[in-house]
This record gives C-alpha cells, sequence and structure tokens, in this order.
C-alpha cells in the first residue's frame, strides 16, 4: 500500500493508503480527524467541506493521492489555539448551529469564500450551496454578514496554519 | 370525544367521530387543585413531588411523589381530543409512575452540577434548556452546568422517548423540584460552616454569600452538602417572576464544541478500539432479501475487506411481515475503513428476492388506494338539516371542497443511520442515536440473546427519524456475525431511499357555510399506515402496537397499531377555529414501507390542508383570509399571537404582481404560533419565499432563542415540502438518493428577511415547541403561493419533476472522482 504525506492542520503527516481512498476516509478512518462529516459521499451536501492550499474543496470526492505534499486545513485547525477564526465567533454569536452536524463544513465554506470575497453579497451569499438539514440558513446568513464585518473592522483572521514551507511534489 | 361549541349560530355538539346534534356542553379541563390529587392534562402539580437524597461521594438529589397511589397508570388507555388533552399530556400521564425516578441532579466536587438527561438531543437545544433551569434554581453560571444524555434505563417504562415535542413539558417541574432541593441543602451547609442561621443566606455565582459578605463556593460545601440532616424536603422551586436566566435567550452550550469540530457524533467516537467499519448492501426492493452473493471470493479479496456477511434489517417480525415471507436481508461488508466497505458493498453481485411492493406500484396506484379507504363524509344534508330555517330566509348553503395529496417525505437527518456495536458472548454494549431507548436496548437485547447496555449518543437532526432503533440493531446483528466490534453507518443514498419516510396521504377538506356562518367542518385524512412500533419507547406500548386485528375481519384496520395511530391523530390534530359540527377522522392502509413520523405527524399535512382551505372558505363567505381568522378563532390567546405577526408584516400591503403574502395559524401542545410568509412567484415554476413573519406563544419560553432556532427550521421544512421537496414513488420504491434529487432547501431558496416574536410568559407552564413551527408555514406558504400565481396548489410538493438520473447501487454511479 503506498504511503502519502501532507501537511495537516500545521503538521506533516504520512499514511499508508490506496491511492483512491478519498481524503475524507482518509482523515476520519486513517487518521482519526472527526470534523469533516459524511453527509453524501458524492460532492452534494459538503458536510465535509475544508480547505486545500486555502480554498475550498470536498475530501469525500478527492482521492488521497491527490493530494500528496499538499496542504490541508479541516475545521480542527481553522482556529489559533484557543483564538477562534471570525467566522467562528460569528457562528457563536448568531447562535446558528441545531444539530450541527453541518456546520463544520459550513463554517469552512464561508471562511475560505471570506478570503476571496470579503463583503459578500446576498447574492454571493445564495451561491452556498451546503446543505443545512436543520433549515438554520437565515441564521448561516446573519453570521456571514457578522463575519465580514468583524474582519473589516480588524479581527484577526488565523494564518493558515502550515507556516513551514511544505515540498512540492 | 367531546368538545364544546365555539360559537356561531348552531347549537350542536362538535366531535371528532359521528356528529350528534345536542345542546352544547363545555367539557372542564381539570386543574390543578392544592391538595395536588388531580391529575389533570398538565398534571405536575408541584406539591405532588417529593425529592430526596441519593447516596454519592457528593450531594446528589432526585425527585419523587408525595403521595403514594396518585399516579396514574403506567399505560392509561386511549385519551381524548386534543381540547382536552394533547399528545403530550398523553406522554406525561403515560410516563407518571415513574416521573419520580426520572430526573437525577449531582453537585460535583468543583462545584459544577451534572444531570444525565434521559432523552435524545438531536439539535433541538433540550440540553441547554435544562442546563437554564438547573443555572436558574441553583444561582449557578450556565456554563458551571453538564447535561449529558442517560443511557438506557429500562425502569422508566414509559419515561424515556423523546417524542411529541414533549421533552422540556414533562421535565420542567421534576428539574426545578430538585434544583431548588439541592439549593436548600447547600445554603444549610453554609450555615453550618459560617455558624449562622440559614436565613440572610443568598446563593449567587455558585456561592453562597452571609449578610458580612463571608462567602463559600458549592465546591467548598459539595461534601457537607450530603449531610442527610442538612436535607429539606421541602423546598420549592423560585417565583417565575424571580427567574433571571429562564426567558431570557441564551446561546446552546454544545455550540463552541460544534463550531470548532470538536463535537463527537456517533461515528466520530471511539469507544471499541479496532471497531471495524460496516456497510450494508440493502435489496433493490423495498423490505426485499438476499438469494445468493455471485462474488463473494472477488469482494473478500478486495482491499481492506475483512469480513462479509447476510443479515436480516428488518427491525420487528410481525404477522404482517411473516405473510409476506421471510423478514428482509442485505448483505453486510466489514472492512478497515468506510471508503473500503463502501467499494466493496457497491462491487458485490447479488441475486435479490424482490420485497412485497410490487414493482407496479406508484404514487397514482397508492394514491387510488388511498382514495378507496377514505373514510365518507357528514352528508351535506345531515347538516343542513340542523338549521330548518335555512331555506325558510331563502338562504342556501355554501359547500367548500379541496382534496390534496402529500407525497413522501425521507427524514434526511444530515448523519445518516449510524451505531457502534461491540457484541460479546456475555454481553454486548451499543452506542446510538436513538429516542426510543428502552424498546431498542430490549429488542437488541432479544434479538442478539446477550444482555446489552445502549448508550444513547447525541444525533446530528433527527426529524422523527430516530424515533426508531433500525441502525443500532442491525450494527449489533452485523458484530455478532461477523465476531467483531463494528461502526456501521448507511450510505445517504441507502438512508433515503431504505431509511423511513413520512407517508404518504390524501386529505379530503369540505366545508358548508350559509349566512356569515360555518356550519361544519369535516376532514378526513387517508394516509399510508405510519409506524408507530417504537410505542412510547417502552416495550409493553410497542408491543401493544403492532397487535392488528386481521385485514379480513375489518375493512380498515382498527387494531392496536390502527388504535394507536387513532391516539396520536386524535391529539394532535385539531382545528383552532368555530367551524361548526368538526369532524376530523384518519383511515391508514396497511403497506410494507418503511415509514415513520416525521415532524409534527399528521399536522404538517393534516393542519397545512386545512390551512389552505381556511383561505378558499373566506374567499367564499366574501372575507379576507387574516380578517377571517381572526373572527373564526376562538379566544384572545390565540388571537394576540395572529394580531402581532399581522403587525409585525405590515400584513396587506401592496405588492408588485407575482409577489403576494400568505398567512396562516397553528396551535398545538399547549403553543400557538402564527406566519405570514412573503413570497416571490413571478415565475410560476421557480418561486422564492422572501420574507417570514412569525409570532410564537409557548406558555413559559424557557430559552427564546432556541425557540426561535426551532421555527426557523420548521420554517425551513416547511418552504421544502410545500414547494419542492419530496420522494417519488415509482416503479415499487423511491427515485432519490441525495440531496441533489430530493430537494431540501438551501441557501438560494431560504428568505434573507426572517422576524420571529417569541411572547414572554403567558400561561406560566411551558408548551410544546419542536413540532409547532412547521403546519402553520405550510399553510402560509401555500397560500402565499396560491394568491401570488392565482392558482389552487393541491399536490405536495408543488413543483416536483423528476429531472435526474435516479442512482443505481452496485454500479458505482455513487463513486464520483474531483481533481483538485
Amino acid at each position: 500500500m503506498p504511503t502519502y504525506s501532507f501537511q495537516l492542520n500545521g503538521e506533516t503527516v504520512q499514511v499508508d493508503a490506496p491511492a483512491d481512498l478519498s481524503v475524507l476516509w482518509t482523515l476520519r478512518d486513517k487518521l482519526g480527524v472527526t470534523g469533516p462529516k459524511y453527509g453524501c459521499g458524492i460532492n452534494v451536501c459538503q458536510a465535509c467541506t475544508s480547505h486545500l492550499d486555502g480554498a475550498a474543496f470536498n475530501p469525500c470526492v478527492t482521492h488521497v493521492e491527490d493530494i500528496e505534499g499538499r496542504e490541508v486545513t479541516t475545521i480542527e485547525g481553522l482556529a489559533d489555539g484557543d483564538t477562534l477564526h471570525p467566522v467562528q465567533e460569528a457562528w457563536l454569536e448568531q447562535d446558528v448551529a441545531q444539530c450541527g452536524f453541518c456546520q463544520p463544513g459550513q463554517i469552512m465554506a464561508v471562511a475560505a469564500l471570506l478570503r476571496t470575497t470579503p463583503n459578500p453579497t446576498d447574492a454571493q451569499i445564495d451561491a452556498i450551496d451546503n446543505v443545512c438539514r436543520c433549515g438554520s440558513y437565515f441564521r448561516i446568513r446573519q453570521a456571514i454578514k457578522s463575519a465580514a464585518a468583524k474582519i473589516a473592522a480588524g479581527a484577526t483572521v488565523p494564518a493558515a496554519p502550515s507556516a513551514t514551507p511544505v515540498p512540492v511534489r | 370525544m367531546h368538545r364544546s361549541v365555539k360559537g356561531g349560530p348552531v347549537a350542536v355538539r362538535m366531535t371528532k367521530g359521528s356528529p350528534v346534534s345536542s345542546p352544547a356542553k363545555p367539557i372542564a379541563v381539570p386543574e390543578e387543585v392544592e391538595d395536588g390529587l388531580a391529575i389533570g392534562p398538565e398534571g405536575t402539580s408541584r406539591r405532588r413531588f417529593l425529592t430526596y437524597l441519593v447516596g454519592a461521594p457528593t450531594l446528589a438529589v432526585a425527585v419523587s411523589y408525595a403521595g403514594v397511589g396518585t399516579a396514574a397508570a403506567a399505560i392509561p388507555g386511549t385519551p381524548e381530543v386534543a381540547d382536552v388533552l394533547d399528545l403530550g399530556d398523553f406522554l406525561i400521564l403515560a410516563a407518571k409512575a415513574t416521573e419520580s425516578l426520572l430526573i437525577k441532579l449531582v453537585l460535583e466536587q468543583d462545584g459544577t452540577v451534572s444531570c444525565a438527561l434521559p432523552r435524545e438531543e438531536v439539535g433541538q437545544g433540550i440540553t441547554t434548556a435544562v442546563a437554564m433551569l438547573i443555572a436558574e434554581e441553583l444561582d449557578l453560571p450556565l456554563d458551571r452546568v453538564t447535561v449529558s444524555l442517560a443511557e438506557a434505563r429500562p425502569e422508566l417504562l414509559t419515561g424515556q422517548l423523546t417524542g411529541g415535542s414533549n421533552t422540556i413539558r414533562s421535565v420542567y417541574e421534576p428539574v426545578r423540584m430538585a434544583a431548588a432541593a439541592m439549593r436548600g441543602s447547600i445554603v444549610a451547609a453554609a450555615a453550618v460552616e459560617f455558624g449562622s442561621p440559614t436565613r440572610g443566606l443568598v446563593t449567587r455565582g455558585g456561592a453562597v454569600i452571609s449578610p458580612d459578605g463571608a462567602s463559600a463556593s458549592y465546591a467548598s460545601l459539595a461534601v457537607t452538602a450530603k449531610d442527610p440532616a442538612l436535607f429539606s424536603a421541602l423546598a420549592q422551586p423560585k417565583p417565575a417572576s424571580q427567574a433571571t436566566l429562564v426567558g431570557t435567550p441564551q446561546n446552546r452550550i454544545d455550540a463552541r464544541a460544534m463550531v470548532t469540530g470538536a463535537f463527537t457524533y456517533t461515528n466520530d467516537l471511539d469507544p471499541v478500539p479496532g471497531a471495524l467499519r460496516a456497510m450494508t448492501r440493502r435489496p433493490p426492493t423495498i423490505r426485499g432479501r438476499v438469494d445468493t452473493i455471485l462474488n463473494e471470493a472477488a469482494v473478500r479479496a478486495m482491499p481492506g475487506v475483512v469480513d462479509l456477511a447476510i443479515v436480516e434489517l428488518s427491525v420487528a417480525t410481525l404477522p404482517e411481515d411473516l405473510a409476506d415471507g421471510p423478514a428482509s436481508t442485505g448483505v453486510a461488508v466489514v472492512a478497515e475503513t468506510f471508503g473500503q466497505a463502501l467499494d466493496a458493498k457497491e462491487a458485490l453481485e447479488v441475486s435479490w428476492l424482490v420485497g412485497p411492493v410490487g414493482a407496479a406500484e406508484n404514487d397514482a396506484t397508492l394514491k387510488a388506494q388511498l382514495k378507496a379507504i377514505q373514510l365518507p363524509m357528514t352528508p351535506v344534508a345531515d347538516i343542513v338539516k340542523l338549521l330548518p330555517s335555512l331555506p325558510l330566509l331563502g338562504l342556501t348553503p355554501q359547500v367548500v371542497e379541496g382534496e390534496f395529496y402529500f407525497h413522501f417525505q425521507s427524514h434526511a437527518p444530515l448523519e445518516t443511520n449510524t451505531a457502534i456495536a461491540d457484541v460479546r458472548a456475555d454481553g454486548a454494549d451499543v452506542w446510538h442515536g436513538t429516542k426510543s431507548p428502552i424498546v431498542a436496548q430490549q429488542r437488541i437485547a432479544d434479538d442478539i440473546g446477550v444482555p446489552t447496555v445502549l448508550h444513547v449518543t447525541q444525533g446530528g437532526g433527527s426529524f422523527g427519524r430516530r424515533l426508531f432503533y433500525d441502525g443500532g440493531l442491525e450494527a449489533a446483528r452485523i458484530s455478532q456475525a461477523v465476531g467483531r466490534p463494528v461502526k456501521l453507518m448507511f450510505t445517504r443514498v441507502d438512508d433515503m431511499r431504505h431509511g423511513r419516510a413520512r407517508p404518504a396521504s390524501v386529505n379530503q377538506i369540505r366545508f358548508v357555510h350559509a349566512a356569515g356562518n360555518v356550519l361544519s367542518f369535516d376532514q378526513r385524512m387517508a394516509s399510508v399506515q405510519n409506524d408507530l412500533r417504537h410505542g412510547l419507547g417502552d416495550p409493553i406500548t410497542a408491543l401493544g402496537s403492532q397487535l392488528n386485528v386481521p385485514a379480513e375481519l375489518l375493512p380498515s384496520q382498527l387494531g392496536g397499531q390502527a388504535s394507536f395511530a387513532q391516539t396520536v391523530f386524535l391529539t394532535t390534530v385539531k382545528s383552532p377555529y368555530q367551524f361548526g359540527v368538526t369532524t376530523q377522522l384518519l383511515n391508514e392502509l396497511s403497506t410494507p414501507f418503511n415509514v415513520g413520523s416525521w415532524r409534527s405527524v399528521y399536522s404538517a399535512n393534516a393542519r397545512g390542508a386545512e390551512e389552505i382551505m381556511v383561505d378558499e372558505l373566506a374567499r367564499s363567505m366574501g372575507k379576507e383570509p387574516a380578517a377571517f381568522r381572526m373572527e373564526f378563532l376562538t379566544d384572545a390567546r390565540q388571537k394576540a399571537v395572529l394580531s402581532k405577526v399581522l403587525e409585525m408584516s405590515g400584513y396587506g400591503a401592496r405588492l408588485p404582481v407575482g409577489h403576494a403574502q400568505g398567512v396562516a395559524f397553528q396551535e398545538e401542545y399547549k403553543s400557538i404560533a402564527a406566519h405570514v410568509v412573503q413570497i416571490d412567484a413571478t415565475d410560476p415554476q421557480d418561486p422564492r419565499v422572501t420574507k417570514a413573519w412569525i409570532a410564537a406563544d409557548y406558555g413559559l419560553p424557557i430559552n427564546p432563542r432556541g425557540l426561535e432556532s426551532q421555527l426557523l427550521g420548521g420554517l425551513t421544512d416547511a418552504i421544502g415540502t410545500t414547494l419542492r421537496t419530496g420522494l417519488h414513488f415509482q416503479n415499487g420504491g423511491f427515485l432519490e438518493g441525495s440531496y441533489s434529487q430530493w430537494k431540501y432547501p438551501r441557501q438560494a431558496d431560504s428568505p434573507p428577511e426572517v422576524d420571529i416574536f417569541i411572547f414572554p410568559t403567558t400561561t406560566g407552564k411551558p408548551g410544546g415547541a419542536g413540532e409547532l413551527g412547521v403546519p402553520g408555514a405550510v399553510g402560509a406558504i401555500a397560500n402565499a403561493y396560491a394568491k401570488a400565481t392565482g392558482t389552487r396548489p393541491r399536490t405536495f410538493p408543488i413543483i416536483f419533476p423528476v429531472d435526474f438520473e435516479p442512482f443505481t447501487t452496485g454500479t458505482g454511479s455513487t463513486r464520483v472522482r474531483v481533481q483538485p
């Protein structure tokens, strides 16, 4: 079984896995990182949304061979220790979560969005396709706006956790 | 069965059975009485509770009854209609005999207080509300109360079911009594420490403070306070007027863990090191079964695959199942990772035996069968006979009627059915998120033949799905079959097609009106038989709900299951309006579908349909729908809620063509909600709810912020099920297999403006919360759509094309790769 190496929440990890094992099950079943959730497995619900080199991606449809040497951030790596990311702060402030199962993916999707679109319009917020089966969308919308305002007002956005150079394959 | 007439010109008794002409006779609702011996619908006079000490290293308090013999039987007879006794009352009464065991609080060494709640949290916020009640009584900061979920407690009999919007209603008094007694012991312990009388001592921030400023933390008093000499069973909770926390908006106690990814759902737990991952290949037809595995050796040779086993999938082996042939089976694949288990499950080649649902069956054939069992309406002539003066006045009664079809709905909680099982030779442990853990534990133990402990886990959503425990049972069967601990997960496709669904139903509604009054309201609901075999969460009523009179003896089923279904229907579905002779009847079609209660059970459809017809009735009577409702509602509390939402929404404002507002009203479980919804249906095939206003009166709101969450969720459920979300039943099965096909709303379907108002306390007692927000929202959305488009929606969801390619299990159609 081949070995793959990548940066995970700031640390280099190595894992023995079949090349076509999805990143979701690599994280969850091989590495014990359970923040990204299974909701559909086919790129639809986006409950597993995490970051690959700083952009949102869905680990459920990404093969582990495709992330060799790259940088993965899951919900566990979004905060800087006890200092939450402004999106997480906004989520707490708006008390968004009901069952909470989709929220790691929702938060990671929004954190990635705000990196490229610091002040999203309602239409840009509408384009976020993550499923919340509890139907908390209105609070998600409010939290996105609140997080954008926090960042605009100078809230510290924790740096992407990997500061060490990553060898490129 | 009888209700008092609510007004109008006809003096008749209103019944839910056959209409009876007789003078009005109001039925008195039993009230709490001072000696606490009466058990009314709320039945929780605090004088009947007695708190007591539990042996522990620190202070531990539980609640009991003051009087022996005052409790009702554990399983009362079939209750009457929802006006007098609703399903929540029924559940409380059913659990009366064991209520004394329900709540136990422990003061920990560090001064925090913990409670293992015998309910399941699935996102409703019940652990937060219970923590608030405890913190309030003990003057503790909220973050110093811990509420966990109790494992199955068979001694509670019917007292451990999470359903019927009943959690807070059932635990409100016991929790407060236990906490008040605990506070009494802590204060007495402080008096010992201070060498002072208890008088003048106050509790604040988790400490007892004396008049001279001395302070003793609860932590420092935890051991002293357990002295029985300090305990008084007479301690009473604070008057509601002194509450500083209850009634204020609070955030969820588990929110931080959820936003950091630290929160663990069943699949995130690792209680049995080395547990393998299990997935089951399910039959292509509903309740089908395995004939032979055709490529077993090849699948066993796949990477990561450890074992295969044919396992039974049926939850209950029932007479009707046996009549259909042997129980449903599937092939469990056990592997090192879920990814490998999934690949192996897909690679299996199996020859299947067809299940009991015919391959020719579809929505149209089912609807025809439902219409065929529909109970008859009261003849209009019989209603008109009640008013012999009508013809003399030259008045002709007018009939307003409609027939509705509601498609099947998936529950589709985002966390699919998941469980961990470790079955050994002498015992078993199962971790599973279920709302009926007692019957689940008993059923699993019976099935695998060894004593079982069921650990209740917090669920990633439920909406009724977790009333059952199929995942826990299946995981135990697989663990036993392969001799290894396993973690079982359903795929999304399986969860949607082979999980459970809200039964499809036909609703017929007919009003007769004359001279500005509504003479009668007939509602007939014919539904695919709902599966209520979880009973009240205990083996006894679960068994009782399985007993059916053979179909050949009765044209419609009226046996145990049907009786229990009638009980649930009668204790949940009720019209809030003065509509004269009211009869609302359910009949159910026995089918082999896997179904189950869906948030607000019968009411989402039955009340939703009524609210749609109320608009049509109002127009037929020449009245504006909101004003009509105000006129025909019964009491001031109802009218206050409707008035509030009309005021909030600026109801009646002029809107552009294609836009409209709809209004609706719902009352259940002692709570009331009114909705106004605004829709943009400029393109009738692409409508969007743009704004929503909701006013709600819960009697006594514990956590308004959590209640708003529940209303928001109910609104989104209603947007989906009314406009676009549903399951197509074709060729004997369901087509939809994921959220791309079962079109649950996304952000783009949700209103950018939502305004919710929660009334401060009105009745002083908490009403039901979890389900209140659905039925009225269904009505308001449909009414807005009807008004905006000039149509009369009759089939739900309204926009329901098959615009997708259904997944085919075993073809790899769900194996998707995206290269980043």
